[in-house]
């Protein structure tokens, strides 16, 4: 994302400290996460130390610092994916893909997330890719259901 | 749309809505919920679309994208109207067969109609199938019938009618004078009475603005029946808002909810421009000389964002650390104004109260606790989903009558109420009612999420889930509970992979006492609810983890032979 268009979403927010949240969600919806460069522009832009940004960017839960992959999986572990066997799925794919949830694989292909109850309960456990949700019903069915994303 | 400048207006108008509509004239509705659309429903209503088309039937045949009713496990949920045909987990295969079936020939068609579980009965109709029957809907009961994104929907089954009779002829006193007859209590699980915190904040002296917030962050990781219901009926919500801000005199208002269901913002959002467009929200609303604002505020994620100074705080830009509270919300709250912070299920609440009169709200409940409740209703029941039932209705009718029993007959463990500050309570107990009082009593608390497990639930597993979430959830500002949290775990750690020893549960109720008493915010404060509740009735399944090594229901891994991933379902 270029400076121009960072300055574009901050001055909507009428360059405010108090909407520093607002204004970081809204900058991550465009470019997907939030680079340092992103970070020093924001500190700059709005005289808040860079410190600050920092610890807002990496207290709020909704914030990347990373980059996402191409493909982001959400495993519901809510609690009734939870009493079903969600660890268990989302340890296999961890194993699969070979990162922990929150993390993204070195080429970017995928981003695992552990997720609170996505509300799809009675079909649990629930993973979702890139929206669209499918219901495991044994832990081989991880094994297929990642390969037509690879 | 031009505005609409009078109470009298918004009736014609309404009138006008009304005339136009065919009570006889088929209409299809689709759920496009956040769980339906997730299973599809997108592509059903497409087809619909389509078929109708096909078919020729566009003029006389309406299809609608239509709101979570909340029997979203068997969704994609379809229901045609005038019939009243429900049709559960319809395929996009589907749809050829139900428009030339049931719309033309009027026939049902079998196969995608519920079934009973335990008694092999079909039931044709939404109100027959047991799991709808058994609740009491005065908050969701439109959400299938209308398109939450649609006001003149929402007009049309007599939305905006609380507003129409406040700005009529209702003094602010008057308004809060009816919350406070209706005994309405903090949603959230608080219990605070509502209309005592409007007229606290109607009387502040803290200076001007005063704001409200509307509570719908939600953070338990068991509970989705807030953020659900704000998705289905948006207008329901933001009319709860504008009466609220009326009563209390407030020009801004706030919907606090996180962007993880997009559904959700989108409608909501949607809801707030179309209810400016028709002169609900702006300037000088419906003639009455009274300006109001709300806005939509995305909150960043994180279970403590809920505490209301944690959520004030990171509301005006800061991180969202509870501090210690000196003065009342109500006094100084946002921005150091005086504010009413409540929970979307309270506001949610306040038109049929407006309605219908105190009166007829505190009709339903018990004494104290009056009204109807949302809940999210999972875990290993039959029927899931959201469910709103009355208050005084026993835990066993609720999980029996509307959940329709435990899945696969299984046996009955344990309900878990209040999320990850609530508690568990065992079969013994569950002629509790819903009631504020007697929940507090066997440690429950009134959150939105309930959950049921059975017997392949390993109740420390649980727990042990639940502690993991708030130690990675604690904002790390107090030491009983980071550091607390912290112990715990490692203890849980140890108990479930085989290294318990005699003393650990000693230990823990001792971290845990040590936290009621000193964390800073509900959270360190209530952290140990699932654990001591769970100590107190099922002590025995800790104690055969730690003294033999053994997890009865075979679900943590290190004590567990011939461990196979199995599922309920
Ligand atoms: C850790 C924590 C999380 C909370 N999360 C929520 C929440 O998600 N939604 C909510 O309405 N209240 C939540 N609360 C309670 C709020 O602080 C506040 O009491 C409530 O919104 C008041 O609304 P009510 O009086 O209408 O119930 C939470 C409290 C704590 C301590
Ligand atoms: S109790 Fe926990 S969440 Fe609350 S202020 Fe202390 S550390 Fe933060
Ligand atoms: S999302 Fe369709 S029934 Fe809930």
């Amino acid at each position: 994302m270029d400076e121009a268009k960072i300055d574009q979403v901050i001055d909507k927010h009428h360059s405010k400290a108090g909407s520093l949240i607002q204004l970081l969600l809204d900058i991550q919806e465009e470019s997907g996460w939030l680079s340092k460069e992103i970070l020093e522009r924001v500190s700059e832009k709005l005289q808040v130390p860079l410190g600050l940004v920092q610890q807002t960017a990496t207290f709020y839960k909704a914030f990347r610092v990373v980059p996402k992959g191409q493909h982001v999986i959400n495993v519901c572990n809510g609690t009734a994916c939870h009493s079903r066997g969600a660890q268990h799925v989302l340890d296999k794919i961890g194993d699969l893909i070979g990162i922990k949830p929150g993390e993204t694989n070195v080429n970017h292909s995928f981003s695992l997330e552990s997720r609170n109850c996505l509300g799809h309960c009675a079909l649990g456990p629930v993973v979702e890719i890139d929206g669209k949700a499918h219901s495991i019903i044994t832990l081989d069915e991880v094994n297929d259901v990642i390969k037509k994303y690879e | 749309m031009a505005k609409i400048k009078s109470p009298e207006g918004l009736e014609k108008f309404r009138q006008e809505l009304v005339a136009g509509l065919d009570p006889d004239m088929p209409s299809i509705s689709v759920c496009t919920g956040s769980s339906c659309l997730a299973f599809g429903a997108g592509e059903v209503l497409a087809a619909f679309k389509a078929e109708v088309a096909k078919q020729g039937l566009e003029a006389n045949v309406t299809t609608k994208a239509a709101g979570c009713p909340g029997f979203c496990e068997r969704g994609p949920v379809v229901v045609i109207y005038p019939e009243e045909i429900c049709y559960l987990q319809v395929r996009p295969e589907d749809v050829a067969e139900i428009v030339s079936t049931t719309i033309k020939e009027k026939k049902v068609v079998e196969r995608l109609l519920y079934t009973d579980p335990s008694t092999g009965e079909v039931a044709i109709h939404e109100y027959d199938i047991p799991f709808y029957k058994n609740q009491k809907r005065l908050v969701i009961n439109n959400n299938i019938k209308i398109d939450p994104r649609s006001i003149d929907d929402y007009i049309a089954v007599g939305g905006y009618s609380a507003l129409q009779k406040v700005i009529e002829g209702m003094t602010q006193e008057e308004v809060i004078e009816e919350i406070d007859k209706s005994k309405l209590r903090g949603r959230s699980g608080s219990g605070f009475p509502v209309g005592f915190k409007w007229e606290s904040c109607h009387k502040s002296s803290g200076g001007d603005p005063k704001y409200i917030i509307c509570n719908c962050h939600e953070g338990d990781p068991g509970a989705f029946a807030d953020r659900r219901l704000l998705e289905a009926t948006p207008h329901t919500v933001l009319e709860g808002m504008i009466i609220g801000c009326y009563a209390i005199g407030s020009p801004m208002g706030y919907i606090f909810v996180g962007d993880e269901f997009p559904q959700t913002v989108e409608n909501a959002r949607q809801a707030i421009r179309q209810a400016e467009e028709y002169g609900f929200l702006g300037k000088n609303i419906l003639g009455s000389g009274f300006d109001l604002t709300i806005e939509v505020y995305i909150d960043g994620g994180g279970y403590v964002l809920g505490e209301s100074t944690a959520l004030m705080a990171s509301m005006e830009g800061r991180i969202g650390e509870p501090r210690t509270k000196y003065d009342h919300g109500t006094d100084r709250g946002l921005w150091a104004k005086p504010t009413v912070l409540n929970n979307l299920q309270s506001w949610a609440n306040v038109p049929f109260i407006i309605n219908n009169g105190a009166e007829a709200f505190r009709a339903i409940g018990t004494e104290e606790s009056t009204g109807t409740r949302v809940f999210s209703l999972k875990g290993k029941v039959n029927n899931t989903g959201m469910v709103e039932v009355p208050m005084g209705m026993t835990f066993r009718e609720l999980i029996y009558d509307v959940g329709g029993g435990i899945r696969g007959g299984r046996k009955f463990k344990a309900l878990e109420a209040g999320g990850p500050m609530g508690g568990f309570i065992p079969e013994s107990l569950l002629d509790t009612k819903i009631d504020y009082e007697e929940m507090d009593q066997v440690d429950l608390a009134m959150g939105p999420g309930l959950l049921v497990i059975d017997e392949d639930t390993c109740i420390v597993d649980m727990v042990k889930f639940f502690l993991t979430f708030l130690a990675n959830e604690s904002c790390g500002k107090c030491t009983p509970c980071r550091e607390g949290l912290k112990q715990m775990l490692w203890i849980f750690d140890k108990i479930t992979t085989g290294r318990g020893e005699v003393g650990d549960l000693e230990l823990l109720e001792e971290i845990a006492a040590v936290q009621q008493e000193a964390a800073l915010c509900a959270l360190g404060q209530g952290a140990a609810g699932p654990l001591l509740t769970s100590l107190k009735h099922f002590r025995e399944e800790f104690d055969a983890h730690i003294m033999e090594k053994r997890c009865p229901a075979g679900v943590c891994k290190e004590l567990s032979q011939n461990k196979i991933y199995s599922q309920a379902r």
